[in-house]
């Protein structure tokens, strides 16, 4: 179980995040929205330790460990993954170097044995296949030339490689069109289970048409402003973030 | 990418002050007493039953030294090198020479071991079928130990040996191209390495001829205080081809250790010789203090028609680099080519770079360097493109890229170009960028290290230039990097 008390984050010295309070139960799928700026984004860097978001007030726990105090590789080690929106562009490293480098460090951390080349190579091929991955995409270095849709689903195959236990989804939904989306959405689905958490962050509802949330959070402000069930998302669906701070949907 | 892992784990087992090879054989050793003079190039001349000509060359370069100065344009800083009090000559006692590997000094057959170089090359020796052959002319310290499979390389009338043993057997060839491509006049080092040369290798790949094997030198600097005077030769006859690949480690040393080498290329007509060195030599502490100073002289001459030659260097050691692998280009159709890896770290200073000299007709020239700074270090590229009147229709391409890893070191990029023929095309590229927090982050937040995202964002920075290496050389080379760089976050 995640859970997130008072939690204050500063960026460049200004407050983001103002008191944010989330339970996330293990195995269950919520969503964070809201509006620009209320603060979306920020939770999900600080979930996964960056520099420089600094946590002046609170506590993050995952089942009972103090996140907040794990380096950030020791995060992903624990199973904590954020799938970035923007994922990062590495020149001259191939995907597939990237991903054994990755998959096998996080296995040392948790006492694995590390895959060997075939195996390796296998289980790539086999998960790449689901997401609709050509295996030459992997052989391009990372992220360089990649279209939205590939630097997406290539943010969902490592989710997949390393088998995290809570995923942070930051605005995976941007920049992609409805078919990317859908590939997308059944990959993110595909690794629901009763062992694993996700909060599915998004500015968006139509994300939620495919990935159906237990719960929805809507974050103004740097807090919860309201939470709810699904049905939530539909009625902002409607009435947009008009009373959650954002003047420009307000308007 | 388990080579750079496996070495993030082993460099994890180091810390700085430990340099990884900075052990000491204590081996006896035959030394002239120290100081540079007349009688000093005459005792390591005779030392080496040398003819007549070849002294007469030494004393006359010693001549010319004593009347040059030390260049200083290069931007790199150190103390003033006293060359009285530095030893000229040293090597391992052993009047007559190993018949086999059995006969060799158990201690240094011991030093090679720790240095993992594959000198019994055991596949091969066992004759498996298939196995990467690797000749070694070890050098060990000044002198040339044992060579290896002189008998195959013999076979395809290869000459593959020590410059001693050639002055001895084929002197007429030494004579002719010696100091042919970097005269014994060419700069204060080169002149004096002219002087008081010890060693190094001799190559002649005869007409036609395609070296069967990779040919490979360990350099190994080890008693205390002796400067390093390698003099490497190397001719590719009409049409031959051999690769050439040059590894250096150094124990470590309080004291500044000089090394000054002359490493020349002559490439016949339609000849190709591949040059490939890395040089991991002891850097100095994390203070800055000891470290090799290593002022080469390193240069081709593409003498004929559509001949090409072609040097890939990785730096990543040494306290001071100064270093232009150079090509002269001077058959009609002959090609250049430069790729050069040159990682700084801790207090090392770096000035290098190439010299592409267009004198011949439709030549052509390639030049790609990538420069990495890290920890207190400076690193330049410093590179010289020229097209000579008569050079029409020259071309080179040149990227020169550098990174910055922290705030604290340099880089810089000193391209000269000059063309005096208006056919000539040059271009020129050069970036500089730093690893960003960004990137960092991102390989962190998937379970890698610092030391292991720097070791792999680095690698993929290089590798351009990588893919130049013998692949004998590409798993040290990307062991070197990580090695090169730890301390250098966080």
């Amino acid at each position: 179980m995640l859970e997130i008390k008072n939690l204050h984050a500063n960026v460049d010295g200004r407050e983001i995040l103002k008191g944010l309070d989330l339970t996330l139960p293990t195995g269950e799928v919520h969503a964070i929205m809201g509006p620009n700026g209320s603060g979306k984004s920020t939770l999900a860097y600080v979930l996964a330790g960056k520099d420089d978001y600094e946590v002046t007030e609170g506590s993050i726990t995952w089942n009972g460990v103090d996140v907040l105090a794990l380096a950030p590789s020791d995060r992903a080690a624990a199973g904590v993954f954020l799938a970035f929106q923007y994922p990062m562009e590495i020149p001259g490293v191939a995907t597939m170097t990237f991903l054994r480098s990755s998959v096998n460090a996080v296995r040392k951390a948790r006492g694995q044995e590390e895959l060997s080349t075939p195996d390796f190579l296998r289980l790539v091929k086999e998960k790449a296949k689901t997401l609709n991955i050509d295996t030459e995409m992997l052989r391009r270095p990372l992220n360089v030339g990649f279209s939205g849709g590939e630097k997406k689903r290539n943010e969902i195959l490592q989710m997949t490689l390393l088998e995290p236990s809570l995923c942070v989804l930051d605005e995976t939904d941007s920049g992609l069109d409805i078919d990317a989306l859908r590939v997308v959405a059944d990959g993110v689905n595909a690794l629901r289970s009763p062992e694993r958490s996700m909060l599915v962050i998004t500015h968006y509802q139509r994300l939620l048409d495919y990935i159906v949330p237990d719960r929805v959070h809507v974050l103004s402000d740097g807090r919860v402003a309201r939470s709810g069930g699904p049905e939530l998302a539909l009625e902002l669906e409607k009435s947009g973030y008009a009373g959650f701070g954002d003047e420009a949907t307000a308007a | 990418m388990p080579a750079v892992q496996d070495t993030v784990e082993r460099v994890k087992e180091i810390d700085v002050d430990q340099y990884k090879y900075g052990f000491v054989t204590d081996i006896e050793s035959v030394t002239a007493p120290k100081g540079l003079n007349e009688d000093i190039v005459r005792f390591i001349s005779a030392k080496k039953d040398e003819p007549e000509w070849l002294l007469e060359w030494r004393l006359e370069a010693f001549k010319r030294w004593l009347t040059m100065q030390e260049p200083e344009w290069a931007n790199v800083q150190y103390p003033k090198i006293d060359f009285q009090d530095l030893y000229y000559y040293s090597a391992p006692k052993s009047t007559e020479g190993p018949k086999s590997l059995d006969d060799v000094d158990p201690d240094l057959l011991e030093t090679y071991k720790k240095l993992g170089i594959p000198l019994r090359e055991q596949e091969v020796l066992a004759g498996v079928q298939g196995a990467p052959k690797v000749a070694v002319d070890a050098v060990f310290d000044s002198v040339s130990v044992v060579t290896t499979f002189k008998e195959e390389l013999a076979k395809a009338g290869v000459i593959f040996c020590s410059i001693s043993e050639a002055v001895k057997n084929h002197p007429e060839m030494v004579k002719r191209y010696l100091g042919s491509v970097v005269p014994s006049t060419d700069n204060f080092y080169a002149t004096l390495n002219s002087a008081v040369f010890s060693d190094g290798s001799f190559v002649y790949v005869p007409e036609g001829v395609r070296c069967p094997m990779e040919l490979s030198t360990y350099f190994r600097i080890n008693a205390e205080q002796t400067g390093q005077f390698e003099r490497t030769l190397i001719i590719a006859d009409k049409g031959a081809y051999v690769s050439y690949l040059e590894g250096c480690t150094a124990p470590m040393r309080d004291e500044n250790q000089l090394h000054a080498a002359v490493v020349e290329l002559v490439a016949l007509e339609d000849a190709e010789i591949k040059y490939s060195t890395v040089q991991n030599w002891y850097p100095g502490n994390k203070d800055g203090k000891g470290g090799i100073f290593n002022f080469v002289t390193k240069r081709g001459d593409c003498r004929g028609d559509r001949s090409k030659i072609s040097w890939t260097q990785v730096e990543t050691g040494s306290a001071i680099t100064w270093k232009y692998p150079s090509c002269i280009l001077r058959g009609d159709g002959s090609r250049g080519e430069f790729y050069s890896i040159a990682i700084s770290n801790g207090y090392q200073q770096i000035d290098s770079g190439t010299k592409m000299i267009h004198l011949g007709k439709n030549t052509s020239s390639r030049i790609i360097s990538k420069g990495i700074a890290a920890g207190h270090s400076n690193n330049t590229y410093r590179g010289l493109v020229s097209a000579h009147r008569r050079a029409s229709n020259a071309r080179n391409f040149s990227v020169c890229d550098s990174l910055l890893i922290g705030d604290k070191c340099g880089a810089h990029t000193v391209p000269y170009l000059e063309a005096k023929n208006a056919s000539a095309t040059f271009e020129h590229e050069a970036t500089t960028s730093k690893i960003s927090d960004d990137q960092l982050f991102y390989c962190l937040s998937r379970g890698l290290s610092e030391e292991e995202a720097v070791a792999l964002i680095v690698n993929g920075f290089v590798r351009d230039v990588l893919q130049h290496l013998p692949m004998e050389f590409m798993a040290e080379t990307q062991k070197l990097i990580s090695i090169s760089l730890e301390g250098s976050v966080g």
